[in-house]
């Protein structure tokens, strides 16, 4: 074994020293809260509706009772818990975007309303939103060239 | 003074290391270690409005704590070195301003404590009665400056390390009482091409060997000479490899080697992952634990190599290396 002789060498003999994520576990904490947050999401669209609210309008509802919720326990400093907990589980649903905005608008009230909160709110929410945006753009003006009978019926 | 070999710089007169002050987080509070710090804060903001102020005051109250405890008159010591990892090293500078000693910053990552040792080493061998050195960390300004927010709801991978919050003092005299700096082995930056920013460990580790094995070239001494060697902030994984690697050079470290960062949490229960790191992991667990070990004349002999991860944020996002670098002092009774 001469690990060092490379820099590719190194690098495989790191990645064999290195411990690697329970994958597993991780991936069954996903699923647990995961689920939870979208059952909880369920109930209230059920509720919402059981009181005569449209699917649309309660729709908007969930979304805006998970943000508040996730933003609010962000401010407590619980989601940081749940999301080392639950990993991915926490992250992909509306409530890690919350968290993804609210958290260094919390970091950088130092420096000022403006440049701090202002400026780096959304340093890491930005790629998701440019991404975001960008992808249905694309897939808006895909929609438009192919826009034939057929998908319309689909 | 004098050179030996490429490397390594002996002392005819070895500084004496007189007083040594350190101050620690919350987090390192509930650490094995606890007990040996000099202070230990109940919250990261110690009354400051800011982290960086924060790290600012326990810098400064650290040095103020050692100058005290050493009974010297802080206008006889006559220069400061003193670093840290935030930009610009502000929080020494802002720390320190109001010191009155003559100041000179540095910027050693991680390995800043012992660049300070080492230079302070040699102004007090040439021209200086007391020098003071020192160096801080903060978990919070850190991982704000290098990471994401703290309250970001994500996960660490596990070759990851925590950043120590608090600083060490260490006043260095012409005579004393002891323990001495016999020697220094400065180091040079060895770049193995890891880019894995949570994996720092692995991209010093290599930097640390260089060191270690000019140092024993240099001397002439083995690794059982010494009670104990010490690295500063190489964690579980970059611990391992090191061990691997000597042993590779032929070098058996494995019985009286020890890192800093794996020795000031409590892996497990505190879930620090890889270890602690940072330029306080090194300065307070040396100022805290082992120069008690000396001066108790449990241990005689220690070698001391901080190490140090010479990257930032925009290297990193740049796709760039991580080049390290580790320097060491032998400090013996």
């Amino acid at each position: 074994m001469k690990p060092l002789d490379s820099k590719n060498e190194y690098q495989n003999y790191v990645d064999k020293k290195s411990p690697n994520s329970p994958i597993f576990k991780n991936c069954f904490h996903a699923f647990l809260v995961g689920g939870l947050i979208c059952s909880i999401g369920q109930i209230i669209m059920d509720f919402c509706k059981y009181r005569g609210i449209s699917q649309e309008i309660s729709g908007t509802i969930v979304s805006i009772i998970l943000i508040g919720l996730s933003a609010f326990l962000t401010g407590l400093n619980m989601f940081n818990k749940i999301g080392k907990y639950a990993g991915a589980g926490s992250l992909i649903p509306i409530t890690g975007f919350a968290n993804s905005i609210v958290s260094p608008a919390m970091e950088y009230k130092s420096e000022g309303y403006v440049m701090g909160v202002g400026g780096k709110m959304f340093t890491v929410a930005g790629p998701v939103l440019v991404f975001g945006i960008s992808t249905s753009i694309l897939v808006g003006l895909v929609y438009l060239i192919f826009n034939t009978q057929t998908i319309t019926l689909v | 003074m004098k050179k030996l070999g490429k490397q390594t710089i002996k002392f005819d007169n070895p500084p004496c290391i007189t007083e040594v002050a350190s101050i620690v987080g919350p987090k390192e509070a509930q650490g094995p270690l606890a007990n040996y710090f000099d202070q230990c804060l109940e919250d990261e903001f110690w009354g400051e409005k800011t982290w960086e102020k924060s790290e600012s005051k326990i810098i400064k109250e650290t040095v103020n704590m050692s100058i005290a405890k050493s009974g010297i008159p802080s206008n006889n010591i006559e220069y400061c070195f003193a670093g840290d990892l935030l930009n610009q090293c502000i929080s020494s500078s802002f720390g320190l301003r109001e010191l009155n000693i003559p100041f000179i910053g540095i910027f050693g990552a991680c390995s800043t404590f012992v660049e300070g040792l080492s230079l302070g080493a040699i102004f007090t061998e040439a021209c200086a009665e007391h020098v003071l050195c020192a160096a801080s960390s903060h978990f919070c300004s850190a991982e704000k400056q290098f990471r994401f927010p703290l309250e970001l709801g994500n996960q660490r991978p596990q070759s990851s390390q925590w950043t120590v919050t608090g600083a060490g003092s260490a006043i260095l005299s012409k005579t004393g009482s002891g323990p001495f700096i016999t020697h220094i082995t400065t180091g040079k930056i060895v770049d193995m091409g890891i880019k894995d920013a949570n994996n720092m460990g692995a991209a010093m580790a290599p930097a640390a060997l260089d060191t270690l094995l000019c140092h024993f070239k240099d001397t002439g001494r083995s690794p059982n000479y010494y009670d104990a060697i010490l690295t500063g902030d190489l964690g579980y994984v970059g611990k391992e490899i090191l061990i691997e690697l000597a042993q590779d050079k032929g070098y058996h470290i494995k019985q009286n080697y020890n890192d800093c960062g794996v020795l000031i949490f409590d892996k497990d229960k505190q879930d620090t992952h890889s270890g602690g790191s940072g330029c306080a992991c090194c300065a307070t667990v040396f100022s805290g634990y082992f120069f008690k070990q000396l001066k108790d004349k449990k241990m005689k002999r220690i070698l001391l190599i901080a190490t140090g991860a010479l990257t930032n944020a925009t290297s990193s996002q740049q796709g760039e290396s991580i080049p390290g670098i580790a320097h060491a002092v032998s400090i013996e009774m």
